[in-house]
């Protein structure tokens, strides 16, 4: 195994867990943090030259800690002057944490990551760096900004944990039950971030692969959290559709039209192993849990027809009650209409349609239960409402071919 | 840490004076509460804490260009509803959040004191 082939092996193991430990023992998130990275970079550099160490996690470790106090000593010399005298006098250097603590520092840095004192956006980004050590770079790519601007960012949140004085440990969910909604919310966001529209659909593709690896992770390290089960749940049965969702063009393919034979069936059987082992609850968890469920619905459906379409109608119908979301009317109106039929569902959509003015995609769902009511002029009028409120792109493009195929010619 | 609680608003309860005598004996039994359940937590002590006279009694010390002048009322919006205090010793911000929870629900201002020798 080459050098570069351990650190890969190593970085995946341990970086969560190293970072963890100095964590702990310096309560400093953001020397921590920087000394961890630059430990993984010399390594980057010696190895190769130098060879891999006997132990290379316990090599990274000391060198980390021996970078976390080079900082540390450092940031004394920088207190104001007229302590300098005194703290030289008093200064004590942060312990090192015991050798083989075996808790797994991985639980504590997720909660961290996502402290309610951050701001929220910056907790999806946060998380990836500390728990998984995702390249900055690739956290940057992901949320669709500058390098340098996620740096900034990271940063800030680092030392923000540092001032506010963060604890690093695990809430007691009886005292403080949102922070697991918090992390679930943190790693969800992450994944939208990667399914929002970018330049390369397949780098993005694997990107989202990153909050999907975290959401696996949080619901194995916090297997009585119900919120964080469903998440898992539901990232595996969505991202278990990514080769199937974009041609070799990059272009988009719409789940209709999608070959399901490339879904991800190991993904598959595992977001419904974890589906299954859930009940109705309420609140987030409950939310995560219908999308979830909706998500196995599509997964488990041979084909478009096939599609338990009253189950979908079902979860939708709940889904709504929960959250009083006009989107989620929305989708609830196109289900509706496989499994009741068209009338049924361009009913449901009228409240809808009030609520998001300007939408295209009320007028997209109109047309198209129109269309299959076989009122055809009104279906076109509401594809052509659609196309005036749409953005280029593929989703365009593929209205665009509906209306061809409703009227020939046009 | 130390951290400076400041209790500030009173969010969504009712004014203290609009509340029946029963009422207000519950809000009084909420900081017995919290007395207690920080005398219980393990490295948590309140060091100190009292109920402030309200903001017109507040004074505020400026000093611009060398000149230290004296004004009344409070220094900003912010703590215009300022109604009381705790400095409280605590190992993290956490710990402090779980247990400001027992208190009435305030808004709250926390504020980690510095210690130039840590």
């Amino acid at each position: 195994m080459s050098a570069g082939d351990v650190l890969g092996r190593v970085h995946a193991e341990s970086w969560g867990r190293l970072l963890g430990g100095l964590i702990r023992s310096s309560r400093r998130p953001d020397l921590a943090e920087d000394a961890v990275a630059e430990a993984f970079a010399h390594a980057a550099r010696q190895w190769p030259a130098e060879g891999v160490p006997a132990n290379p996690a316990g090599w990274l470790a000391t060198v980390a800690q021996r970078r976390l106090l080079d900082a540390w000593r450092a940031e004394q010399r920088r207190a104001a002057p007229e302590f300098r005298a005194a703290v030289a006098a008093r200064a004590h250097p942060p312990p090192l944490p015991p050798p083989g603590a075996e808790a797994d520092e991985r639980i504590p840095l997720l909660f961290m990551a996502t402290h309610p004192a951050l701001t929220e956006d910056v907790r999806p980004a946060l998380a990836l760096r500390f728990v998984l050590g995702v390249p900055t770079q690739r956290i940057a790519r992901l949320f669709l900004v500058p390098l340098p601007t996620m740096a900034a960012r990271l940063t800030r949140a680092k030392k923000r944990l540092a001032d506010i004085g963060a604890a690093f440990g695990v809430p007691d969910p009886a005292r403080w039950p949102e922070r697991a909604d918090d992390v679930a919310r943190a790693v969800y966001l992450a994944f939208t971030a990667g399914y929002a529209p970018g330049d390369d659909e397949v780098e993005r593709v694997a990107e989202a692969g990153d909050a999907v690896r975290l959401a696996v992770l949080a619901a194995d390290l916090l297997p009585d959290h119900e919120v964080v089960q469903a998440l898992a749940a539901l990232l595996e049965l969505h991202h278990a559709r990514r080769a199937a969702r974009a041609r070799p063009d990059g272009s988009l393919v719409l789940l209709t039209d999608q070959d399901r034979s490339l879904w991800d069936a190991a993904a598959i059987a595992r977001g419904l192993h974890r589906l299954t082992g859930l009940t109705p609850t309420d609140g987030y968890a409950e939310q995560l849990r219908l999308q979830a469920l909706i998500a196995g619905f599509h997964a488990t459906a041979a084909t478009v027809s096939d599609t338990d379409w009253v189950g979908i109608a079902r979860a939708y119908r709940r889904l709504e009650q929960l959250t009083g979301s006009p989107i989620v009317r929305l989708n609830r109106a196109v289900a509706v209409g496989e499994a009741y039929g068209a009338p049924a569902g361009l009913t449901l959509l009228r409240a809808a349609g009030e609520r998001l003015p300007g939408h295209h995609r009320v007028a997209l769902v109109r047309a198209e239960l129109l269309a299959r009511d076989g009122r055809e002029a009104e279906a076109a009028e509401a594809f052509r409402a659609a196309l005036s409120l749409m953005p280029d792109g593929a989703e365009r493009r593929h209205v665009e071919g509906r209306l061809r195929a409703l009227r020939p010619g046009v | 840490m130390k951290y400076l609680v400041l209790l500030i608003g009173d969010g969504e309860l009712p004014p203290w004076n609009s509340l029946t005598e029963e009422e207000q004996a519950a809000g009084m039994k909420k900081f017995e509460d919290f007395d207690a359940a920080c005398a219980a937590r393990d490295g948590v002590e309140i060091l100190s804490g009292e109920a402030l006279a309200g903001p017109s009694s507040a004074t505020t010390l400026r000093t611009r260009g060398g000149t230290l002048s004296v004004t009344e009322g409070p220094y900003a919006e912010v703590i215009e509803g300022l109604g009381g205090y705790y400095l409280i010793e605590t190992p993290d911000l956490d710990t402090l959040i779980e247990l400001l929870q027992v208190l009435p629900a305030y808004d709250m201002q926390l504020q980690p004191a510095v210690d130039p020798y840590e």
